[in-house]
């Protein structure tokens, strides 16, 4: 058996399918977070297994992943401050209690 | 020798980083006493160095011949283009800039050292900023040193324009005074424009030597491979040679566009240049600073705006000589400027009030003196009444003057200074017949008044005779024209010394203490520059400093009264004893013949008094034709056509935002699912059009 | 052809992500969550390891497995009430999002099928050595990173100060 591009493609459409999901289905902020991660990483995912497969003297694959990792921190981070800030002020994180943020 | 070099720069700039940024966890004593060490050092490694450089008859700064060689102590890429192009920082070792060197210390720590004793009122309290006006002498002192141990244009222009700020900053040391601050700005923005001509002549200058050159930039702005070429087998040390100079010329004529509006384009650079020189030392029509300039404090106005700072333009024009020397047009136009300036400022000077206005246009006065000495320097073999004239004494006897000058004037303004701090005026009116009450003060005011008036045996006697003798040289029209500004020098001096010092006895008002001599911190300066001005004549310039290191006088202390040229000298001497007398008669006793004198010619006293009105008409130029005619109508384009346009993109998408902004819910999940949808979508009809 | 281990490592690394993803986002206890997505993060590193990326796996694991899972661990234990559990779906929303991911799946699924170059058997690997990452990082060149290198340093700093301004107690 041929290991090819495509089943390293599959695992990680499933897991950014996955990350829709838990995307649109969840209400506790934090889980969307981690819903949002694993799309993320699936994004990151593909471009590492584009890179090896159909580009495999180069590196841009992997040096975009390696800054997508750093600004998948910083976003991290930032969101979690936020996270707390809203609970401070909510005393809860879900989502659907955050409707002050309109016009 | 480099560390030495190295240091002359380090110290300053060091003292300027600590007192700026600690200064305010010193006392106003030990801020004092740290920045007089520092410069106290300063000056002793300047010397050492200049010593060395004038006396070692080491090979790196004499040849066998006796010619003073340029020796480039180091010189490092600070800023680097590409290969050919990189700007460097180094110092430059030359008869003018060991001068320099000595000079530019030597005021400045008087002027520090003066200082302590200056800044204070007269129960002893230190004045607000007493530590940053420290800093920013230190500051101006590294600026200044940097600038004349330039190794080319671009390090001189750095510190050219460093040496400007620094000014601004100390004329606008009083901040709180509206008049100091407006002085400090308007010196700034004169001396920038000129400055715009001085980069433009650079440019023109680097253009045509660069790229018709063999293509090498940085030696287009080098000093050492625009006027001289290498000695062989010494490294980094050159000789002035008048062959680079024809050879950047013959590039001038050779290139493409050799003329421009009628002149040589190599003439234009040069005057350019020579219209930076023109911005600094305050030559007619870019002058109108220097007498606002002394709004800031008198040890400021000592050290810069009479000693140092305002000779950079004549050090300038002395540093790129041998290419003025190419272009006899653009010396005879230096020679015009700086006889008109001088003219113009002696009779301004004659009738102004304030002490240090009189001492400002005595200033530009003189150092018109020394760009007309540059101006008729011509390297033909000439006579002066009967006396042969040598090759390049003009450029000798401006250096000279330079020297003698910086010392008898920065004398004048430190007694200036101990007279105003001790009647806290700047109006002679407040002070005649102080002789009594400052001995001191008097006696070292009236040697510098003797030095600038050109009294034998005071400095300034053998500076100006030279300065006579390169002019008639040339041309006798300006011999005798200098020659009448001359007894016109000593007429003013003499003017403000006898209104300051007698005229009628000083009155003690009620409530004041009579006025005294200053602390030792003050009057040991003025006796230290009163010596220095009896004695400097005495140095054999001509064996010291010349345009091409070859020397025109032998060595010897007494040389500069054997080689008099007596003709001159006895014309010269008569000349300022007769102004002195004339000054005499009219000043010594409370008398009505100046009252008649300003009866009889009003007119010519009011446009003296009026400065020849040329502030109105700079007011009337920028207020109302410039700020009026040009800048108005763009005010308005600006405010209503630009302006107007972003206000309307404001407009509008403030009025569509409050359109739509029902969109934005506050449901989290309501935008997940719009962007969810528009992003399928979007790849669906990716995929259709790809497919 | 690939060795059996080879094979084997492929299948273990391919389910883990599959069921962990699915695990992280159907579980009903958040810390439980967590978890997974720490676990999926692994699976990713090693898919990183067996394609020789080993510097990528590293980073993926000290950053994504060690930073990012400890900072949300933290907020879930600042912000859960304990022994909390989500409540339990609406079938509506439960449909709801099994028909976008579904979706997201479907449009993912058709591009890969229609690109057959993806079916190209892997190239012979080489690790990108510490060396040349290196110097592609921090070099100005072509084909080398200084810019991004730096606007990210820039980023996380900015995030950093941002992450203090927001979260501080006023």
């Amino acid at each position: 058996m041929e290991i090819n591009a495509l089943y390293y493609l599959i695992p990680s459409l499933i897991m950014f399918a996955c990350g829709v999901y838990g995307f649109i289905t969840r209400r506790n902020m934090i889980a969307m977070l981690i819903s949002l991660e694993l799309m993320l990483n699936s994004v990151d995912m593909n471009f590492v297994v584009f890179n090896r497969f159909l580009f495999p003297g180069q590196m841009e694959g992997m040096f975009f992943t390696l800054f997508a990792i750093a600004i998948a921190a910083a976003e991290t981070a930032l969101a979690i401050a936020i996270i707390v800030n809203v609970y401070r002020a909510n005393n809860d994180i879900d989502v659907r209690d955050i409707c002050k943020m309109k016009f | 020798m480099e560390t030495s070099a190295i240091l002359i720069l380090a110290i300053p700039l060091l003292m300027f980083l600590f007192l700026g940024l600690a200064g305010k966890y010193l006392t106003h004593k030990w801020a004092g006493i740290l920045g007089t060490m520092g410069m106290g050092i300063t000056m002793c490694l300047a010397y050492t160095v200049a010593f060395e450089y004038f006396f070692s008859g080491n090979q790196f700064f004499i040849d066998e011949a006796g010619n003073r060689l340029q020796h480039v102590v180091f010189n490092h890429d600070w800023l680097n283009f590409y290969d050919k192009l990189s700007i460097r920082i180094g110092f430059l070792l030359d008869p003018i800039s060991a001068m320099m060197l000595v000079v530019i210390t030597t005021i400045s720590f008087m002027v520090h050292l003066y200082s302590n004793g200056y800044m204070r009122d007269h129960h002893g309290v230190w004045e607000t900023g007493f530590q940053r006006f420290y800093a920013f002498l230190s500051l101006f002192s590294f600026s200044m040193l940097g600038l004349v141990v330039a190794t080319n244009i671009f390090q001189m222009y750095i510190f050219w324009e460093l040496v400007g700020a620094s000014s601004y900053l100390l004329i606008g040391f009083y901040y709180t005074k509206h008049s100091a601050v407006s002085a400090s700005k308007k010196a700034f923005i004169v001396t920038r424009f000129a400055d715009l001509g001085f980069l433009i002549g650079i440019l023109v200058l680097s253009f045509y030597v660069g790229f018709y050159g063999e293509g090498n930039i940085t030696d287009a702005f080098t000093f050492t491979s625009l006027t001289s070429v290498p000695v062989d087998g010494i490294a980094d040390t050159y000789h002035v040679s008048e062959g680079t100079a024809q050879m950047i010329r013959g590039l001038f004529e050779n290139s493409a566009a050799p003329m421009f509006m009628g002149a040589s384009v190599l003439t234009w650079a040069l005057v350019l240049i020579f219209m930076g020189g023109m911005g600094k030392s305050a030559m007619m029509p870019l002058h109108i600073w220097l007498p606002d300039a002394m709004e800031g404090p008198t040890p400021v106005s000592a050290l810069i705006h009479a000693a140092t700072m305002v000779v950079a333009g004549v050090y300038l024009v002395a540093r790129l000589f041998p290419l003025y020397l190419m272009q006899p047009t653009a010396l005879d136009i230096i020679t015009v400027v700086g006889a008109v300036t001088a003219l113009y400022a002696a009779m301004v000077a004659c009738t102004q009030i304030d002490i240090k206005r009189v001492l400002a246009f005595s200033t530009i006065s003189q150092i018109a003196f020394m760009m007309v000495s540059l101006g008729v320097t011509r390297i033909d073999h000439s006579t002066a009444l009967g006396h042969e004239v040598h090759e390049g004494l003009g450029y000798m006897a401006s250096m000279f003057h330079l020297f003698t000058h910086a010392m008898f004037k920065a004398l004048l303004f430190l007694g200036a200074g101990a007279l105003i701090h001790a009647i806290g005026s700047n109006d002679y009116t407040a002070m005649h017949g102080l002789r009594k009450y400052m001995p001191v003060t008097h006696l070292t005011f009236l040697i510098g008044c003797l030095a600038i008036a050109g009294i034998i045996p005071f400095a300034g006697f053998f500076s100006k005779d030279e300065i006579l003798t390169a002019c008639f040289g040339h041309s006798t029209v300006w011999a005798i024209w200098m020659a009448a500004v001359a007894g016109l020098t000593a007429f003013y001096m003499f003017r403000l010394y006898f209104l300051i010092f007698w005229w009628k006895e000083h009155k003690v008002h009620e409530g004041h203490h009579a006025p005294h001599d200053q602390p030792w911190t003050m009057t040991l300066p003025l006796v230290i520059l009163a010596a220095i001005s009896i004695v400097a004549g005495f140095v054999p310039f001509g064996s010291l400093v010349t345009w091409n290191g070859h020397p025109i006088t032998g060595d010897g202390f007494l040389t500069n009264l054997e080689n008099l040229n007596w003709g001159v000298a006895s014309l010269s001497l008569i000349i300022a004893i007769i102004g002195i007398l004339v000054a005499m008669v009219m000043y010594k006793k409370e008398n009505a013949i100046p009252e008649r004198m300003h009866n009889a010619l009003p007119n010519l006293w009011r446009w003296c008094h009026h400065r020849f009105y040329w502030d109105e008409l700079y007011q009337f130029i920028t207020h109302r034709i410039i700020f009026g005619l040009v800048c108005r109508p763009i005010a308005w384009f600006d405010r209503h056509i630009i302006d107007g346009t972003m206000d309307a993109f404001a407009a509008v998408t403030n009025k569509a935002s409050f359109a739509i902004r029902g969109f934005q819910s506050g449901n989290v999940h309501m935008y997940v699912w719009i962007y969810l949808i528009g992003a399928v979508l979007l790849a669906a009809v990716t995929m259709i059009c790809v497919l | 052809m690939e060795s059996l281990g080879s094979i084997i490592t492929y299948v273990v690394i391919a389910l883990a992500i599959i069921v962990f993803s699915i695990l992280a986002v159907t579980t009903r206890k958040i810390l439980r969550a967590a978890t997974y997505l720490l676990f999926a993060l692994f699976a990713t590193a090693a898919v990183y390891f067996k394609l020789d990326y080993e510097f990528l796996g590293g980073v993926q694991i000290a950053v994504y497995a060690g930073g990012i899972v400890v900072l949300v661990v933290f907020a879930i234990l600042l912000t859960t009430h304990p022994g909390s559990n989500s409540e339990r779906l609406a079938s509506r929303s439960r449909r709801l999002g099994l028909l976008a991911g579904l979706a997201a799946l479907a449009v993912g699924a058709y591009s890969l099928i229609t690109r057959c170059e993806l079916l190209a058997s892997a190239p012979a690997m080489s690790n990108p050595d510490m060396d040349t990452i290196g110097t592609a990082l921090l070099g100005s060149g072509h084909n080398q990173y200084l810019l991004p290198f730096e606007a990210v340093s820039v980023l996380l700093l900015a995030c950093i100060i941002g992450g203090v301004v927001v979260a501080r107690k006023r």
